[in-house]
């Protein structure tokens, strides 16, 4: 069968089982288009090529598939890599495809030319250059296989026009063959054995569990470990719901924002067995005072990640749900060993008691006084379905919503954690709700945030996608401001927003939403209710938050962990 | 093809004093020989800030390969990241470090000296002397080539900037294992891609 480059690319996304793409057509990506009309893949038209990329990657992480997004050449390429460089930081998986100029006209500095493949190397897995239409079977299977595989991430295909226009017999690939990729799963006995004689041997160990666990859908072993072990869990930013936040061993996120006991308990443990986390700074704070008498096991598919920050002592090169398997199933072979592990029941108890001390704590004034954001995430919390799958933005509203929004459930949490991508929040709630539409999706936002994709609320309206925005305006750029008024001596630099230019209400109206605004406590409760019957657009809701309000706890860059400040009474 | 540099942003050679003492490691890296990989590997130690010494890249004998030889400056805890790192990027099949006293290393050097009549044979005794060749003459210049172990050309190099050295090039080494014992020489590092 005879195909045109721009058949077989379609032909090819549709053998990789994509149901969506989302994507905006230009000059060199017109031939790819046509075919589009007639193929059974949903096409959602964005209004720009940022949301795209976003789109697929809310898409991905709320189902676990990977997330397709196409775009033209030139200036839309370049629009893309914003989340591709944020896909790639937080182990996403997407597949973008970018239109190229002809073949010929690569290198003249062409019309909308740009050297994407170029650009783009650092911020994906791999990318592709197709220069044959023999090879685009080839090329998509590869890519997919990439972006899925081991340690998940974006890759890119760029795609020439003549590529797209030139003809090939269709043929469908039944294995790739890349001699230079062979991702390792499965971990090593050897050192599963050792771990499972480290962990016995811990009086204060703790689970120090991070995105890979959800990227290796590892949630039900890692529970089952859990309940096996009795040993507490923090579950970083990337990993909010891999352990349910409801469970007496949970202890919430560790980091620069985590709560008291998370952060202390990593810094006092003699054991953290990190899983599918990668002792980012923001986790660790000051490293030469991270977790000083901690010794290390440390799992993640990525063999780069071990001892890259800190050497373990036991290093597991592994899928995290695969690894976690065999070390219960080593557990469980050597009954012995496990009756004679040591007790671990006094520092569960001084874990136990750091968490009735330490909770996290702000202050409503009252009813009718100025609204604080935290009771916002409260409040919504507890009136939404325990599946609500919450995406947020970048900044303090980000830390408030990882904080007290209880995840119960995986792949609940929808944020951008390694790059902290400003304006993820909209266009990937929108790719979540695409590839999850039957639950409840909150984007959680900020006012500046909001401001640099809400266009994608059109894209929304349009495709009917109802998703829901809780947008906490501030007025401010909040963490930035908070950084400002605690380490720049209350100097205010360029973070003052306004609460009301734009009219967020009208605003939301025009893109054809339904919107409200909400300025005291006591509103609250309702207009989230009124939120929750809107199902057939979205909804933003507006709450106009204290300006002054501050995420605690803080660990302040550059210092220990053990230095944590707990609230501005810590201050002075 | 050959190229030396020495990224501007910044390395991992910290100012210790330990660290001053510069390590080379010498890589064998078997790629795939596909478009762009040369910039992958670039870009990579550039990314990452790690320094590039030297690097010499040829065809295999087995034309869907090539082998890029990779002259390193770091102690050895950041050389375990560079080889894992390395072996993330797709085209890259199989890294072996090489310990320069298990290794035959080889370089070329090409230069143009000032040889007037009255040095011209003192210059022609020192590249015989050197095992090398007088490739082009001048008028009062001679072109010299000379190969053999990157010491070696260090030494040459030295005892020729005594005549005036008009241009000099070099490769950058090639290195293979040496034959006895190869199992135990070619240390494979235990990266994979993921
Ligand atoms: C694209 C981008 N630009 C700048 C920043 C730096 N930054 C981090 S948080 C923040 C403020 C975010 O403001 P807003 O969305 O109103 O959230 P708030 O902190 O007020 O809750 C800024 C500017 C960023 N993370 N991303
Ligand atoms: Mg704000």
């Amino acid at each position: 069968m005879k195909l045109t480059g721009a058949q077989a690319l379609i032909k090819s996304l549709e053998m990789q089982g994509v149901d969506v793409m989302f994507g905006l057509p230009g000059g060199a990506i017109l031939p790819v288009y046509d075919p589009i009309i007639d193929s059974p893949i949903r096409h959602i038209l964005v209004r720009h090529e940022q949301g795209a990329g976003h789109m697929a990657e809310g898409y991905a992480q709320a189902t676990g598939r990977p997330g397709v997004a196409m775009v033209t050449s030139g200036p839309a390429a370049t629009n893309i890599v914003t989340p591709l460089a944020n896909a790639y930081m937080d182990s996403v998986p997407i597949v973008v495809v970018t239109g190229q100029v002809a073949t010929g006209s690569i290198g003249s500095d062409a019309f909308q030319e740009a050297d994407i493949t170029g650009i783009t190397m650092s911020v994906t897995k791999h990318n592709w250059l197709v220069t044959d239409a023999n090879d685009i079977p080839n090329v998509v299977a590869e890519a997919f296989h990439v972006a899925t595989t081991g340690r998940p991430g974006p890759v890119l295909i760029d795609f020439p026009k003549d590529v797209a226009n030139a003809s090939m017999e269709w043929y469908w690939p039944t294995s790739v063959d890349m001699p230079g990729y062979k991702p390792n799963s499965r971990g090593h006995s050897k050192m599963i054995a050792a771990a499972v004689k480290m962990m016995f041997e811990s009086t204060r160990p703790v689970f120090y569990v991070g995105g890979g666990v959800l990227k290796a859908r590892g949630s039900e072993a890692l529970a089952e470990l859990v309940e096996l072990t009795g040993i507490p869990v923090v579950t970083t930013l990337m990993a909010r719901g891999a352990f349910p936040d409801d469970h007496p061993l949970c202890l919430g996120m560790p980091g620069m924002h985590g709560n008291y006991t998370a952060v202390t308990s990593m810094q006092q443990a003699d054991l953290l067995i990190a899983l599918g986390s990668r002792f980012d700074d923001r986790v660790t704070g000051k490293l030469d005072g991270f977790a000083p008498n901690a010794k290390i096991i440390h799992v993640d598919i990525d063999p780069a990640e071990l001892g890259k920050i800190r050497r373990p002592d036991v290093p597991i090169v592994g899928d995290c749900r695969s690894v976690i398997e065999d070390i219960i199933k080593a557990i469980k072979s050597d009954p012995d060993a496990f009756q004679q592990r040591a007790d671990i029941s006094e520092w569960v108890g001084t874990v136990k008691e750091w968490q009735q001390k330490y909770p996290l704590k702000y202050e409503q004034p009252s009813l009718s006084g100025i609204l604080k954001p935290q009771y916002v995430i409260e409040k919504l919390r507890d009136a939404a379905p325990s599946d609500t799958i919450v995406v947020s933005g970048v900044g303090q509203h980000q830390m408030w919503a990882s904080q007290y929004w209880k995840f119960n459930h995986p792949h609940t949490w929808i944020n951008s954690g390694g790059l902290g991508t400003m304006g993820f929040a909209v266009p990937a709630a929108i790719g979540a709700k695409v590839g999850k539409p039957d639950r409840t999706v909150w984007a959680v936002d900020g006012d500046g945030c909001f401001q640099m994709t809400a266009q994608e609320l059109v894209t929304a309206s349009m495709e009917r996608i109802p998703i829901k925005v809780a947008l906490l305006n501030n007025s401010y750029l909040g963490m930035v401001r908070q950084w400002q008024e605690m380490f720049y001596g209350e100097r205010y630099s360029e973070v003052y927003l306004s609460p009301d230019l734009p009219d967020y209400v009208k605003w939301a109206e025009a893109m054809g939403c339904a919107a409200f605004r909400v300025e005291s406590a006591e509103e609250v409760g309702p207009a989230i209710e009124k939120a929750s019957e809107i199902n057939d657009r979205p909804v933003v809701v507006e709450f106009r938050t204290d300006s002054s309000e501050k995420v605690f706890p803080m660990v302040p860059a550059g210092v220990s962990n053990d230095n944590i400040i707990l609230g501005p009474e810590g201050l002075n | 093809m050959s190229i030396s540099y020495i990224p501007g942003n910044g390395s991992l050679v910290d100012s210790t004093e330990s660290a001053k003492v510069m390590h080379h490691h010498v890589l064998s890296v078997l790629v795939e020989n596909r478009a762009g990989v040369l910039a992958r590997i670039a870009q990579l130690f550039s990314r990452r800030g790690y320094n590039i010494f030297s690097l010499a890249v040829a065809p295999t004998d087995d034309s869907r390969f090539s082998r890029i030889t990779i002259v390193v400056d770091v102690d050895s805890a950041p050389l375990e990241q560079i080889t894992k790192q390395l072996h993330k990027l797709i085209n890259v099949i199989k890294i072996s470090e090489l310990d320069p006293a298990d290794s035959v290393e080889c370089e070329l050097l090409v230069a143009t000296v000032n040889a007037d009549i009255s040095a011209r044979g003192h210059v022609m005794e020192l590249v015989a002397l050197f095992d090398g060749k007088i490739i082009d003459v001048g008028t009062d210049k001679l072109t010299v080539l000379v190969t053999g172990e990157p010491d070696k050309l260090d030494d040459f190099s030295e005892l020729l900037s005594s005549f005036g050295i008009v241009e000099l090039q070099r490769t950058g080494r090639v290195a293979l294992a040496k034959l006895e014992r190869q199992s135990n020489k070619l240390k494979n590092t235990t990266g994979r891609a993921g």
